[in-house]
């Protein structure tokens, strides 16, 4: 959103949305830089969530990433063709853990 | 683990890199060197004199102080480049918007440096999650990718640093509200702006830099929030004029804030944030010194995002693991007692930065130098020559001086409490609300914060405590009528394993056939405290 994007950029998918991605990016930060701010439902209330800490500490950025759930957004570095979906709950569909 | 050296093969290469372990491998590259360790459950490379843990700039002066005593190193850290979070960058960045930006090429020159000479190998992207005392010194646990690590030292220098300290507020779970530290390190690390319009929030000198990064970036600063009265500093004097850089620090984003005409007003704080897929607004206030609501003073302000931060708190699971004695600061956090060496009780164990006192780089520097360098003689067994630190001594003096009028600058007064309703989340992992701590401790007895996260389930999600670790302890304090301990805060903090970890690690690190191990897993993390 700051920055102007270099040639060298990439996408990756949310849900079926492409958006681009500056190489280093976290998906995080990628999903924020394009407009993006919550990409998981919580367990217990159905609530949406995002980033929160930035840095790995809180885990309320978790994102199913290439089908692996659990996944820190905000640690993990986008990669072209990374494909994103909302998690919801567990990211385990029906399974209680 | 007391094989003798010589018996043991060659450093085994990290299946991730597929590359003989190259000395000289680029500190930047994520394919750093990954010599001198090994894969959990297999058998052991050659201790380093030294881990240290964090390369920060308490890490890296560790990093370097240790190298120029002659110590081998192995500096191990969970992000892909040096400079912790304080120097956050991005590949290939000129450190154009960085403070002190070169104090960190210094540093990152001396590693590199040591690292083409064979005497530092930097093991990043590892993530520490035990450690554990052996009969030479230590083994480290680490996890690189899904991969189990082990890394061997005779002495650990921890300096793993902070995170934002957060006080629950109504509305703080909504997407859109961050940590200030997320602000920060979004746009240092990755160019991005929280928002488009921002609300900072918080107490402390950091809100500053935070706020000023963002309005040089472009987004519209709507309001810095100081819940505090910075001016209660000029009760310092003295500390005051010793610290003039520290204050023209301050001064210059100050301007910055001024010239995008961004607001800055004392004693007020957002108090509830509104939306529901996304933030929308904030409601503010003006506070008392005890950072009550003063009646009739709410307004409300739009935004798209906030970054708020109530001070840091110390990451203290490695030290607690390891049985290191804590006490609680000036400032309310949990932090790990060092002599005059940054040396713990515990024989082989130094601490620097954060884990020891919040108080910023300056001193984290020093305490880093200092650490280093003790921890060197301790591998090599020789008494620590205090002259060759003599200055940085009275640096860490100064530094620590200056950050002690900062605690007493920016206290949080409990008035806070006063914000949450029955259903305001505390615990946001397991999104636990204000009514059920509070039934935990009225009508299921717990008495600490450890016994209403038995029964209730706060402090027990993927974070483990660590982001309402805080406000649980002062929660449950005033519910029970009683000062927040050391206890409070450890109970919340204690975590055997400090890394989310595959349980095939796990399972492979176990070491059963091995009594000495044996014993050291099953020791309580805080039963020496």
């Amino acid at each position: 959103m700051t920055d102007p994007p270099r040639t060298d950029g990439f996408s990756i998918t949310l849900d079926g949305e492409a958006m681009e991605v500056e190489p280093g990016q976290t998906v995080a930060a990628a999903l924020i830089g394009a407009g993006r701010r919550s990409w998981r439902h919580t367990r217990v209330g159905d609530r949406p969530r995002g980033a929160f800490c930035g840095i790995g500490v809180c885990f309320d950025c978790l994102a199913t990433i290439n089908g692996r759930p659990n996944q820190r957004a905000c640690l993990v570095e986008a990669r072209p063709g990374d494909i994103v979906t909302t998690q919801h709950g567990t990211g385990h569909g029906e399974r209680a853990v | 683990m007391a094989s003798e050296p010589s018996e043991l093969p060659p450093p085994e290469v990290g299946a991730t890199t597929g590359v003989p372990g190259s000395a000289a491998a680029p500190l930047d590259a994520l394919e750093a060197d990954r010599g001198g360790w090994f894969e959990t459950g297999s058998a052991p490379a050659a201790p380093f004199d030294l881990a240290v843990v964090g390369a920060g700039p308490a890490g890296l002066a560790a990093t370097v102080a240790a190298v120029e005593a002659d110590a081998r190193v192995a500096l191990v850290d969970a992000a892909p480049r040096v400079g912790g979070q304080y120097w956050r960058h991005r590949e290939r960045d000129d450190g154009t918007a960085h403070h002190d930006w070169s104090r960190l090429v210094r540093l990152r020159d001396g590693v590199r440096t040591a690292i083409d000479a064979g005497t530092v190998v930097h093991f990043a992207e590892v993530k520490v999650w035990h450690i554990e005392p052996t009969a030479d010194g230590f083994t480290i646990h680490a996890l690189a990718g899904e991969q189990g690590r082990e890394i061997r030292a005779r002495t650990v220098v921890l300096a793993t640093g902070a995170y934002d300290r957060q006080l629950p507020f109504p509305g703080w779970t909504i997407p859109g509200v961050y940590t200030a530290g997320a602000a920060q390190a979004l746009l240092k690390g990755h160019g991005v702006s929280i928002g488009r319009r921002v609300v900072v929030a918080g107490t402390g000198p950091f809100l500053l830099p935070v706020a000023a990064g963002l309005a040089e970036a472009g987004a519209t600063v709507v309001g810095v929030l100081e819940a505090g009265r910075p001016s209660a500093f000029a009760r310092h004097p003295g500390t005051m004029l010793r610290s003039a850089g520290k204050l023209r620090e301050g001064a210059a984003y100050l301007r910055v804030l001024r010239r995008h005409r961004v607001p800055y007003r004392t004693r007020t704080a957002v108090i509830e944030a509104f939306g529901d897929d996304g933030v929308t607004g904030v409601r503010i206030a003006r506070l008392d010194p005890s950072w009550g609501i003063v009646t009739g003073s709410q307004d409300e302000l739009a935004c798209d995002a906030v970054a708020v931060g109530y001070g840091f708190t110390p990451q203290p699971e490695l030290a607690l693991q390891l049985g290191c004695p804590h006490d609680v600061d000036a400032d309310g956090s949990l932090v790990a007692l060092v002599d005059d060496d940054q040396a713990s009780a515990v024989p082989g164990v130094f601490l620097a930065g954060e884990a020891t006192g919040v108080g910023g780089a300056d001193l984290s520097l020093a305490e880093g130098e200092i650490a280093g360098h003790a921890a060197a003689a301790f591998a090599q067994g020789r008494p620590v020559d205090r002259t060759a630190t003599r200055r940085t001594r009275a640096r860490r003096g100064r530094a620590r001086t200056f950050a002690d009028a900062l605690h007493e600058a920016f206290p949080v007064p409990r008035g806070w409490l006063g914000w949450l309703t029955p259903e305001t989340v505390v615990c946001r992992c397991e999104e636990v609300t204000l009514a059920r701590i509070e039934a935990a401790v009225d009508d299921l007895g717990a008495t600490d914060p450890r016994g209403v996260k038995l029964v209730a389930r706060a402090g027990m999600g993927l974070c483990q405590g660590r982001v309402c670790g805080y406000a649980m302890a002062c929660l449950v304090g005033d519910r029970t009528g009683r000062a927040v301990g050391r206890a409070d805060l450890a109970g919340m903090a204690a975590r055997p394993v400090a890394q989310p970890i595959p349980l095939s690690v796990l399972s492979q690190g176990g070491g059963t056939d091995d009594p000495e191990r044996g014993d050291t897993r099953t020791r309580s993390p805080t039963s020496t405290m």
